[in-house]
């Protein structure tokens, strides 16, 4: 708002009026024949994942036919034997090292974020940027030492490892997304607060999180994402007792042969809390990739 | 409007701190330090580990035999065939991934930026492929998808072929015959939506009144698109460009899952490359001095995105 009024150029009173006339249209209609293609586009992007969600529930005999057969009938057997066959503590470490590492990371970057954005402390840019470097440095350099360190440490095959690994990996983001969401809190009415004799608690309570509630729950649906998903340290540095859901998909293929009904079933069930999650919160998501860089 | 009767933010007097100056930083910056230190500990130490083990003869099956052995490992590192297949690789593999997903994904956003039946629907089904778990995709696309038996690309040739009266449809082993095509597609389907994303924010955020302007100009629209979307969007596009690069030349699972970096080493990329050394040949010296070069070739690009992103930054701050 403020840029605009700023650097507004002689003609801005005309625009103005001309788009106010425009956002009453909303955004131009799509032509029929370029309606068709974007469906048929998006349906060519969504055929794996649907052909996934079918083939889970079909019979292993109906699965594996050339030509395909999608009308095959439906059965829940495929999930049942899943979780027969112990597909739990692997959904109960990715869960626990999830769930424990964003709370963590949110721990870690709320204040950090604070630091960062509503009283800056000074070169809060060079901070911000050391957070991010971090984020490019390839996860791969690092899997050695810490297999070595982990190792020394007696702490191979144990959750908290995995859980140490996911904080750091997605620390800097969330700092990053945090910062650009604490940026938007006006300082004006933090000043005001400030002048009114308001101590830290009632402004941080009453200014700061209604404003950057929307903000944290993005932060961590990205956090949840990231570590649900991540497996070369799981896969390198977890055995029997602490392996996450990806371990067990990639070690079900070796150990089972190929059942390609169970294994499209494990894959959907082991990417149904994503997708709900990345579903409900569409929006959040694109700051959430940029690091906050575009709204 | 209001900004102009608000005194501007330069000129206005620091507000007095009630403690001296020196504590109120100090203030200012605890709530910094625990991240600060976590991250140091977590990320750079490893790092300096690597690096010393980056100079040692060091292999776990040889015990005892560990020594100091100064810059051979890079030497090698520089003169191993096997490795500069896998730089050669990872270039192929980042490179075409990367700007295939921008392309589709730019054409993508190009759709759902515009208004049609159903566009709430289809947006959220193009978001399903960066959603699914990698190693489910990578899964998925090997054995339901690329499978020359019962694998839903040959079984819908096939189903073609015989609708055209012919017996039997052509039978392709895709991951064998094509394998570095087969791990770029199931990428490109993966990281696609996720340009689509940076790049319709991007033009949701173009300002309708220039849009308008132009077309009351008689602007066409391959000229509105060449010189205003394409413009505006150009920050979109590097910072899709540098985030998708970081994370694709990290790819692991990928080759891990559906070619194990073969056949022979067509397909082996740096991350898996360093993976096998490490814990397949356990040459821990030579793993260390990959991974240091690996970082140093990782500095360069993200000197490149971080001009980028400070770029976005600048006019943030200066708002």
């Amino acid at each position: 708002m403020t840029a605009h009024t700023a650097v507004a150029a002689p003609g801005a009173r005309f625009k103005k009026i001309l788009r106010r006339k425009d956002d009453h249209g909303g955004a131009p209609r799509l032509s029929p024949l370029w309606t068709f293609v974007a469906w048929l586009a998006t349906l060519a992007f969504f055929a794996p994942v649907a052909w996934m969600v079918l083939t889970s529930f079909h019979r292993e005999a109906d699965a594996a036919t050339n030509p395909p057969t999608p009308f095959a009938p439906l059965t829940f057997d495929q999930y049942k034997l899943l979780f027969s066959r112990d597909i739990t503590p692997f959904l109960l470490n990715s869960a626990m090292a999830s769930i424990i590492s964003t709370i963590l990371v949110l721990a870690l970057a709320v204040p950090t974020a604070y630091a960062l954005s509503i009283k800056p402390v000074r070169k809060w840019t060079d901070v911000m940027f050391f957070f991010l470097s971090t984020k490019f440095l390839p996860a791969i350099a690092a899997l050695l030492p810490v297999y070595l360190i982990v190792k020394d440490a007696g702490m191979l095959d144990n959750v908290w490892t995995l859980i140490v690994l996911y904080t750091a990996m997605n620390l800097p983001i969330a700092v990053w997304m945090m910062r650009s969401f604490l940026a938007e809190v006006p300082k004006e009415i933090l000043e005001a607060a400030e002048v009114d004799g308001a101590n830290l608690l009632t402004v941080l309570w009453r200014i700061v999180a209604p404003v950057a509630m929307p903000g944290l729950a993005a932060t961590a649906l990205i956090c949840f994402i990231f570590s649900w998903n991540e497996f070369m340290f799981a896969v390198n540095l977890t055995a029997t007792n602490a392996s996450t859901a990806p371990v067990f998909l990639v070690g079900f293929i070796t150990s089972e042969g190929l059942f390609l009904a169970r294994l499209c079933a494990a894959a959907t069930l082991v990417s149904l809390p994503v997708l709900i999650a990345g579903f409900a919160a569409q929006d959040k998501l694109v700051r959430g990739l940029s690091l906050g860089a575009v709204k | 409007m209001t900004t102009l009767t608000a005194p501007p933010k330069t000129a206005s007097p620091p507000v007095r701190p009630r403690t001296s100056p020196r504590a109120g930083a100090w203030k200012r910056r605890i709530p910094l330090l625990p991240a600060l230190i976590f991250t140091i500990i977590v990320t750079q130490l490893p790092f300096v580990a690597t690096l010393v083990i980056s100079t040692l003869q060091w292999n776990i099956l040889k015990p005892g035999e560990r020594h100091f052995v100064g810059l051979s490992n890079f030497k090698f590192v520089f003169t191993d065939e096997r490795l500069r297949t896998a730089v050669l690789n990872t270039v192929v593999l980042t490179a075409s991934v990367v700007l295939i997903s921008v392309v589709l994904g730019l054409g993508l956003a190009m759709l759902l930026d515009r208004r049609f039946l159903g566009r709430g629907l289809a947006r959220t089904m193009l978001i399903a492929p960066f959603l699914v778990m990698p190693v489910a995709a990578a899964l998925l696309w090997k054995h339901a998808i690329y499978n020359p038996d019962y694998g839903l690309l040959n079984g819908t040739l096939n189903a073609v072929w015989r609708l055209f009266g012919a017996a039997n449809g052509p039978t392709v082993d895709w991951v064998s015959s094509y394998p570095m095509p087969a791990v770029v597609i199931s990428l490109v389907w993966q990281w696609t939506p996720f340009m689509m994303l940076i790049l319709l924010a991007g033009l949701q955020a173009q300002p309708g009144d220039v849009l308008e302007a132009a077309r009351m100009d008689g602007a066409s629209a391959l000229q509105t698109f060449r010189h205003i979307t394409l413009p505006h969007l150009r920050q979109y596009i590097e910072l899709g460009v540098l985030l998708g690069t970081i994370y694709v030349v990290q790819t692991f699972d990928a080759v891990y899952t559906i070619t194990q970096g073969g056949p022979g080493s067509q397909t082996t990329n740096l991350p898996y490359e360093i993976y096998l050394t490490m814990f397949r040949k356990y040459e821990y010296g030579q793993a260390a001095a990959a991974g240091v070069v690996v970082v140093l070739g990782s500095i360069v690009i993200a000197t490149f995105a971080l001009r980028t992103i400070a770029s976005l930054f600048r006019e943030e701050v200066s708002r």
